[in-house]
């Protein structure tokens, strides 16, 4: 066989293998280079006054105190950015129905949550900024605010946009086979539960920023940039601010972090590049830690009406739910704040077999911060739907929760197949994960082990989730609605005339080992030693058209694309070496950096020997030979929608009945990401997924009060997973290769998050059961569980 | 989140602090360990024009056993408390509770007089000093005097220390061979200020005191359960349910993580275990 499916015929290097990210020690050195370390000449600082009514009417702004404050080189207000902007809106055409008004970067004559940026003081320094900000006289007339999510769409709640005719922004239903009947079975048994999960955000370690600069003569504009996608980002930047797209560069360097917070577009990133080019000077914005808890994106805020209907024998009749999502007074541009929500509707016990499905999503507007896509859009809460309420059914039934999910989960020899829900699967694991993983977390010796303690007045509990997750996504997830985000991503591969290789990638790297991967996949496809290849992504003006990382692509699509490239560049560099050596292309083959013989592995051509005869002796080649040592491949998933993984996590609980504090004792992750590229690296992926998964189930939550103000932005009162709340995390894998790619592999970053809310609910409520009393609200705060308990 | 501009002065003597309290006491704050002030000159909620750093004065971080009491300095850091073997010895109590307070980090840099000072309702060692029935001196351009710890906190960042004053010293009175000490806190994350935390003394004599921090406006002590607990050399379940009940007459003040009902709830708990767990 030839063609790029060889490339696994024989041991790999370096695919398949830990091998230590490169840029670890740098990083680790304090040597990262993140916007906020960009000083440009003649910089300055763009300090953005935010409201402070979560609903209000601008009456008046008065800038003429601040205007004569020290350091202050402009005020614009709301109106006077929208002058060189156009609007965006948050909407997408294959979700149809969803409406969302048109959004400045500033507000202009309404406020609309607490934190909007009202105006906006550019400022030799941000102290002296923030020092100005006072000086700024704003007449608010405070308006109702909407908050609850339910009585948002009561017809007597305040209207947050005066041209509709209530706050719901979108509205989906699904049905399919016929719940209602099924339900009303004699030999089903119903259940019914109201869940809730709260409001939370990304926390990245580096708050979002731009330094945005604008060169006069060759009209462009420069955005440095802490996000993941940056092509999309330009076609932003070109289009509402009316330039020409090959005038917009975006560059991002080290990115601190990002888990879909940063993919977004934020009305101060967008001012702070009209300044930049209405000033013709760099303009820098951080967000502090503040504006990050009241201006990222939030994330869930979901009350969901559930229902189930199980047999005795445990297999699942049908599952319906009604769910309201709470998204903000916009949806926000360009992904729309609408796909959380619709793939809760498309997801919902996808990794189980039955027939009747009943599902609204009702999305709605509030007066709160945005919510948008944030890590495992949606997943969380599809998992927690099916695999909470089939835990409960179990306890109802007298069922063993590993059973019942036997008895529904998709057999592994069923693909391809199709969900309830119509999503297209393929080569997944479900019960080959589940298998696995009670072999690693020794289940029989955890239920003994529940046993003793409950004699001693001590509730331990495990829980379990099998999931799966979107990865590798399609055209069909974006593109097709209209959205400027690209499917397909490229690679170039390009051989230096040291004979080391320069390999760019349209994915990117924000801190997760992105640049690692691609140069194993690189170096040992192509064949020379990883050291001898240098990454570069994140410049529109120098790596492939492409869109970047988000929704467990980059391994997938990037590297795939990394494959095709450097599979070509090595065809490419053997047929040249195939004439300097006055052999057969095909008997020779390039490995640690030489040229060899296939046959016995001697070697005849080191690869800068190769390199430096064309570029610098051409004289020595044939005149009908150009070669190319250079080559670019592009990819897109193209058979399946998304290319979804699956697996199968457990946790192990002990709840303390008298306080309501959860203490999680171990968890375990068996993840099915087709092929492994770096075990570490994913393990971690993985591991970091679930202690973000830790934080929604048990800590994290945007907490507000009646009048939309958030009560707890500061990491004081926010309060994150810390290494004292991490526990054990066991990872193990089942490796079932895409089909879709001759690289095999899926995503992996999003699992942990999708699936631990679940697998800890459960765990909690297996704890509770003794005590007849169950928790349906996320985050399981000690005050909710001891609610739940009757002791307050 | 920038402070406004404001002065620094770092005076090595107390009296050099003093002088500067004196001139301008509406406009000068104290600067300890910072891990409160620095946070809330960030957030705009403290403006001084000059902060008057004090912990270039070498007797305020010193740690003396005189013969009836240990007197600590106001800049004692936490880390100094938590390694000191003569803290360990005579206030064994101290040693009990620093671990629970933040994280190393901020132990490294937090003092005592600066958490006495603050007076968090939540902070562990106001109720340490409580239980312990310690005083403070505190200093001015008058004087110096000492205050009973149990007038010392008036409410949530309210003391008896007025804003041209500074704490010099804690004195607190050394443990003896038979006194005995409990403490218990609970909160969400390992090194939060506690949703609710007690100290308990329990001395020769079976006097008992009991603070409680986390729970009201203040840290405070409550008379109805010491009143139940002294006396007793060990506590019964029946004593343990009756000083629980005395716990009712606390005024709960309600915070992000726990409304008054459940700090309620969670007082009664901590009372238990650190009952439990005295010695
Ligand atoms: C993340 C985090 C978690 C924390 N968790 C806890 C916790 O669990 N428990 C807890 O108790 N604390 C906690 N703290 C607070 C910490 O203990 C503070 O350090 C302490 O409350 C103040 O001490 P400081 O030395 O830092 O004082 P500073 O911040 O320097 O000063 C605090 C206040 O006291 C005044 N002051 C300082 N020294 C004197 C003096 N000698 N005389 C008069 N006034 C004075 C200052 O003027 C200021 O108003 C936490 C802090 C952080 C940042």
């Amino acid at each position: 066989m030839t063609g790029p499916a060889t490339v696994f015929d024989k041991p790999t290097d370096y695919i398949g293998k830990s091998i230590p990210r490169s840029d670890a020690s740098r990083l680790l050195r304090g040597k990262g280079h993140y916007v906020d370390d960009i000083q440009l000449p003649r910089m300055v600082h763009a300090v953005f006054l935010r409201s402070p009514h979560a609903h209000a009417r601008i009456i008046s702004i008065d800038i003429k105190e601040a205007e004569k404050a020290k350091g202050v080189i402009a005020i614009y207000t709301g109106n006077d950015i929208a002058k060189h902007v156009k609007p965006y809106v948050g909407v997408l055409s294959h979700l149809p129905g969803l409406r969302s008004p048109a959004q400045y970067p500033l507000a202009l004559d309404v406020a609309r949550w607490q934190g909007e940026p009202v105006a906006v003081v550019v400022c030799s320094s941000r102290a002296l900024g923030e020092d100005a900000l006072e000086l700024i006289n704003i007449t608010y007339e405070p308006l109702p605010a909407v908050t609850d999510t339910l009585d948002a769409l009561s017809s007597e709640s305040p209207l947050i946009h005066g041209e509709y005719d209530s706050n719901l922004a979108w509205k989906r239903e699904v049905e399919v086979g016929s719940l209602d009947k099924a339900l009303s079975g004699d030999d089903v048994i119903v259940i019914e539960r109201q869940m809730k999960f709260g409001r939370h955000t990304g926390v990245t370690l580096e708050t979002r920023a731009t330094v945005c600069d604008y060169v006069p003569g060759d009209d462009e504009l420069i955005m440095y940039y802490a996000g993941q996608a940056p092509h999309m980002l330009q076609f932003i930047l070109a289009k509402h601010l009316s330039m020409l797209e090959e005038n917009v560069r975006v560059v991002a360097h080290d990115i601190g972090g990002s888990f879909g917070i940063k993919v977004h577009t934020y009305g101060d990133e967008i001012a702070t590049a009209i300044i930049a080019k209405l000033l013709k000077r760099p303009v820098k914005f951080t967000a502090d830690r503040l504006e990050s808890f009241v201006t990222d994106i939030h994330a869930r805020d979901h009350v969901v009406n559930v229902k189930i209907g199980v047999r005795k024998d445990g297999s699942i009749v049908g599952i319906g739910f009604n769910d309201f999502t709470g998204i903000g007074p916009f949806s926000m541009y360009p992904r729309t704040s609408a796909i959380e929500c619709n793939q809760i509707l498309n997801l919902t016990g996808a990794p189980y077999q039955f027939e009747h499905y009943q599902a609204v999503g009702n999305v709605v507007f509030q007066n709160k911060t945005l919510m948008c896509q944030y890590r495992a859009v949606g997943h969380p809460i599809a998992m927690a739907i099916s695999d909470c309420m089939l835990e409960e059914a179990a306890r109802v039934i007298g069922m063993d929760p590993v059973q019942i999910r036997k008895k529904n989960l998709i057999p592994d020899d069923a693909y391809p197949t199709k969900s309830a829900t119509g999503m297209r699967f393929d080569d997944l694991s479900h019960h080959a994960c589940l298998d696995k993983l009670l072999e690693i977390m020794n289940y029989d010796k955890l239920l003994s082990d529940q046993e003793e303690h409950r004699k001693k007045g001590i509730y331990r509990g495990i829980g379990f989730v099998s999931l799966v997750e979107v990865t590798n996504p399609s055209p069909m997830f974006y593109g097709i609605g209209g959205a400027p985000i690209a499917s397909q991503d490229g690679a170039t591969v390009r051989l230096d005339a040291a004979g080391a290789l320069h390999v760019s990638s349209s994915v990117t790297e924000q801190g997760q080992g992105t640049n690692a991967i691609l140069q194993q996949i690189a170096a040992d496809v192509f064949g020379v030693s990883i050291e001898r290849v240098k990454v570069t992504t994140g410049d529109t003006a120098t790596v492939p058209y492409g869109g970047g990382t988000w929704a467990s692509r980059g391994a997938g699509i990037g590297g795939e694309a990394m494959l095709q490239a450097a599979y070509a560049l090595k065809e490419q560099v053997l047929s040249t070496a195939a004439v300097i050596l006055q052999a057969k292309a095909e008997e020779l083959d390039i490995a640690s950096g030489e040229v060899v013989l296939k046959s016995s592995g001697e070697q005849k051509i080191s690869l800068g020997d190769l390199a430096k005869i064309v570029y610098y002796r051409g004289n020595e080649l044939p005149n009908d030979l150009q070669p190319e040592l250079i080559a670019t491949r592009h990819y897109r998933v193209t058979d399946f929608p998304f290319v979804f993984t699956n697996g199968a996590m457990a946790a192990h609980v002990e709840v303390d009945t008298n306080t309501g504090l959860i203490k999680i004792l171990h968890f375990w992750a068996v993840e099915d990401c087709g092929r492994v590229i770096n075990p570490q690296l994913v393990d971690d992926q993985i591991r970091g997924g679930v202690v973000q998964g830790i934080g929604g189930a048990l800590y994290e939550e945007c907490v507000y009060d009646a009048d939309g103000q958030m009560q707890n932005a500061s990491m004081a009162d926010y309060l994150v997973p810390m290494a004292s709340e991490m526990p054990e995390i066991t990872v193990a894998h089942v490796e079932t290769f895409t089909k879709t790619s001759v690289l095999g592999a899926k995503g992996a970053g999003e699992a942990g998050t999708g699936g631990a809310p679940a697998a800890i609910m459960n765990a909690v409520n297996n704890a509770l059961s003794p005590l007849n009393c169950g928790i349906w609200q996320m985050p399981m705060t000690p005050e909710r569980v001891l609610r739940a308990l009757g002791k307050i | 989140m920038k402070a406004p501009d404001f002065s620094y002065e770092k005076p090595n003597s107390i009296p050099g602090i003093l002088s500067l309290l004196e001139k301008d006491e509406l406009e000068c704050q104290l600067l300890a360990g910072g891990q409160s002030l620095m946070p809330m000159m960030n957030f705009r909620m403290a403006t001084p024009k000059t902060i008057v750093d004090i912990s270039g004065v070498s007797e305020l971080s010193l740690i003396t056993d005189t013969p009836k009491a240990i007197e600590i300095g106001a800049m004692v850091r936490y880390c100094e408390l938590q390694d000191s073997d003569v803290i360990q010895k005579f206030c064994p109590l101290i040693t009990m509770v620093i671990p629970h307070i933040a994280h190393p980090a901020i132990r490294n840099r937090g003092t005592i007089g600066g958490s006495i000072g603050l007076s968090d309702p939540a902070a562990e060692l106001p109720a340490v000093l409580l239980a312990l029935d310690g005083k403070v001196e505190v200093s001015s351009n008058k004087g110096i005097r000492e205050e009973p710890a149990n007038k010392f906190f008036k409410g949530i960042y309210e003391t008896a220390c007025s804003s041209n004053e500074l704490i010099t010293k804690i004195i607190l009175p050394k443990a003896l061979p038979k006194q005995k000490f409990g403490f218990y806190e609970i909160s969400r994350r390992h090194g939060d200020y506690a949703m609710a935390g007690v100290c308990i003394a329990q001395d020769q004599d079976l006097t008992v005191r009991v603070a409680f921090f986390g729970v009201a406006e203040k840290a405070l002590r409550i008379a109805s359960i010491e009143k139940v607990l002294s006396g007793n050399s060990d506590f019964s379940q029946s004593i343990i349910e009756n000083a629980q009940n005395a716990a009712e007459d606390i005024q709960f003040e309600g915070d992000m993580n726990a409304g008054p009902e459940v700090k309620k709830h969670l007082a009664k708990v901590v009372l238990e275990r650190a009952l439990e767990g005295i010695k």
